[in-house]
């Protein structure tokens, strides 16, 4: 009764919320019915299959990728796709469903509270590298509450990413692991072992500590770039089937292997989950090319410096104009200072236009960057003066509330 | 001084989150753009730190913090180069770390390189998070000093340790005054981020100038850092106000 109640509620604050323009509701309305039952989440997840997608990057995209593998079986999937990913987030999405399965993005910090709360039967493991660091502290520690978290879990199936020393450690005391071969570009956070504090070394095709031997733990999957450029998801049982995405980059290809093996776990084909994640051309805004004042602009989000480490080598191939845009506002985290481990110097010889609330913090990282550059406090306006009526389509990059910002800019 | 001007980011392996790195990328190009001959190393723990005229350490991790803090007692080279002359950046973790003891996770101390007369205790409070503002004190000639501090410690200054600055906004050095940072010789402690010196160019000059003895440092365009310390600044007026109101 309370359940029904709570779930009522969730339900109508977020219509309400809808309704008067305040954004999609699905905080304030999870929040609401988590008040009246605090063991909601618990309830909406009962007799549904439930899988959680958690790391610093590609949360929201592998979400995706995996509610739309599971969705290939003619089930209807249930996921919080459109943006929160903390428990009033998870709540407000499952009262609104009768769906049978469910994907849920969770921020890393939580990871612990909604396993318990979902009994979830598959978690996906990405990574860990600095993000927020006022907010969250460190990646160790949060590394260290997934492996209490994880050993507490043994009926859940987890998906990790064999190539980060953290995910290893986190995810090595669970009972069922699934390695996967992700790959792993941003090493910086990893090279103190999470075991013993010794050293990790990372040479060709794997890692290992020399203080205690900790080691990457053999895969079970791991993406693989042929000669001819075709990536593919390679299976130690000797499957192989080809990653082929709208979506661009390395990194999402990595996603897309991670959610594969993620719903074979769930009982989905992996080559049918493949093929279902081919139709995935954007994700909640994201890489489409859309217009944004009197411009085209395609859209990206990048919060943290491994995620612009991937992002960098994406756009670095291209001479399109580009905008940066970087705020600090509470999602963000309110210090920027990780603009200064992102390697922007890669942007030299690009038309970059400098904006977001945190423009000037940008601006001084680029001067010493030796990356020329104008600033322009407004980011319609920056996509407008970078395009400089060429018709160019203008790469945008923005952190979390800079990319949401744009997002919901009037076209 | 002989060959070129030698700059060391000091284990940013270990003491390498927060952006501090940045640190040694702006005192490098700020040297090269006065046209000296400028080297920047980024010295890794697992092998000698190398001579250097200026070494920049940062923030970090506990367990990393401890492992630094070892590895350069063990070397030796930081605490002889600065006998010798070196100027030492040392930011959040490294301040610690060039103390004289420092509290590992486990609140436990830690023997520091001891370049600094300063003690860190764990903080009994909530850690200090935000955004500093700081009259400069233990150098004379410094515009005020802004930056993000994030840090658990109570800093404690020995005799004849000056404080870098005293806070008008944000916490520093946690140890019931207002002190923030230290200074002695030409080392410097602080705990501000964002990196320190992008938001405080005037200091970043003070330690070149140490390090290549006293010699005029031509004036460069600092318009961008200019406007992001307005910004700070005036961002943090502006939140007094409103709070006296």
């Amino acid at each position: 009764m309370r359940q029904q109640l709570a779930s009522a509620a969730t339900r109508a604050v977020n219509a309400a919320s809808r309704r008067l323009g305040r954004g999609q509701g699905t905080v304030a309305g999870g929040r609401a019915g988590l008040r009246l039952d605090p063991k909601l989440l618990e309830h909406l997840s009962a007799g549904r299959q439930v899988a959680l997608v958690t790391g610093t990057n590609g949360k929201t995209t592998t979400t995706r990728l995996l509610t739309v593998a599971l969705g290939a079986t003619g089930d209807e999937v249930v996921s919080n796709e459109t943006g929160s990913n903390m428990p009033p987030g998870h709540v407000a999405a499952l009262a609104g469903s009768r769906a049978t399965r469910a994907v849920l993005a969770v921020d890393e910090v939580y990871l612990p509270r909604v396993l318990t709360a979902t009994a979830a039967a598959a978690v996906v493991l990405l990574n860990l590298s600095r993000d927020q660091l006022d907010r969250t502290n460190e990646v160790r520690m949060v590394a260290g509450r997934w492996r209490a978290a994880l050993a507490a879990a043994p009926h859940t199936h987890v998906v990790a990413n064999a190539d980060d020393p953290l995910v290893a450690w986190g995810a090595s005391v669970a009972r069922d692991v699934h390695w996967v071969g992700a790959g792993l570009r941003w090493q910086l956070d990893a090279v103190g072992c999470p075991a013993c504090e010794g050293r990790i070394e990372f040479g060709e095709g794997g890692w290992s500590c020399a203080g205690c031997g900790f080691a990457r733990p053999e895969t079970e999957a791991r993406l693989v770039h042929s000669a001819g450029g075709m990536p593919s998801g390679e299976w130690a049982d000797g499957r192989t089937y080809p990653v082929r995405l709208a979506l661009p980059g390395r990194f999402n290809q990595a996603n897309a292997l991670m959610a594969a093996v993620a719903a074979e776990a769930c009982g989905v084909d992996a080559l049918i989950a493949l093929q279902a994640m081919e139709q995935v051309e954007e994700v909640a805004g994201r890489f489409t090319v859309r217009p944004i004042g009197e411009a085209q602009a395609r859209l990206m989000l990048a919060k943290n410096p491994a995620g612009w480490d991937e992002l960098l080598d994406l756009v670095a191939g291209s001479d399109a104009p580009l905008v940066v845009s970087i705020n600090a506002r509470v999602a963000d985290g309110a210090d920027p200072s990780w603009l200064w481990d992102v390697p922007y110097e890669r942007l030299a010889g690009r038309t970059v236009v400098a904006t977001g609330d945190r423009y000037r913090d940008l601006s001084v990282r680029l001067h010493y960057a030796g990356v020329a550059h104008t600033t322009e406090a407004d980011p319609v306006q920056a996509v407008v003066r970078a395009a400089d009526g060429t018709g160019a389509v203008v790469d945008v990059i923005g952190n979390y509330t800079a990319f949401h910002d744009l997002l919901g800019a009037p076209r | 001084m002989s060959g070129p001007l030698r700059v060391a980011v000091v284990y940013p392996d270990l003491l390498g989150t927060y952006g501090d790195g940045g640190n040694g990328l702006i005192l490098a190009r700020r040297a090269e753009w006065r046209g000296l001959d400028v080297e920047l190393l980024q010295a890794v723990s697992d092998r000698p730190l190398p001579e250097a005229d200026i070494y920049c350490l940062g923030g970090g991790e506990d367990g990393p913090q401890v492992r630094a803090a070892r590895t350069l007692v063990d070397d030796g080279t930081l605490a002889r180069r600065v006998q010798g002359g070196a100027v030492v950046l040392a930011v959040c973790a490294g301040f610690q770390v060039v103390g004289r003891s420092f509290p590992g996770a486990d609140g436990e101390p830690h023997e520091g390189v001891g370049l600094l007369d300063i003690e860190t205790l764990k903080g009994a409070g909530p850690r200090a998070v935000g955004e500093v503002v700081a009259e400069p004190e233990g150098i004379e000639g410094l515009p005020v000093l802004t930056g993000f501090e994030n840090h658990g410690g109570h800093t404690m200054l020995g005799e004849g340790t000056v404080a870098l600055g005293r806070v008008t906004a944000g916490i520093g050095n946690g140890d019931g005054g207002r002190g923030e940072g230290a200074v002695a010789g030409h080392v410097v402690g602080t705990y501000l981020h964002g990196p320190v010196l992008a938001r405080n160019p005037g200091l970043a000059d003070v330690l070149l100038a140490w390090a290549l003895q006293g010699a005029w440092l031509e004036p460069l365009d600092d318009s961008a850092s200019e406007g992001l310390r307005e910004e700070r600044l005036g961002t943090m007026r502006r939140k007094r106000l409103r709070r006296r109101t």
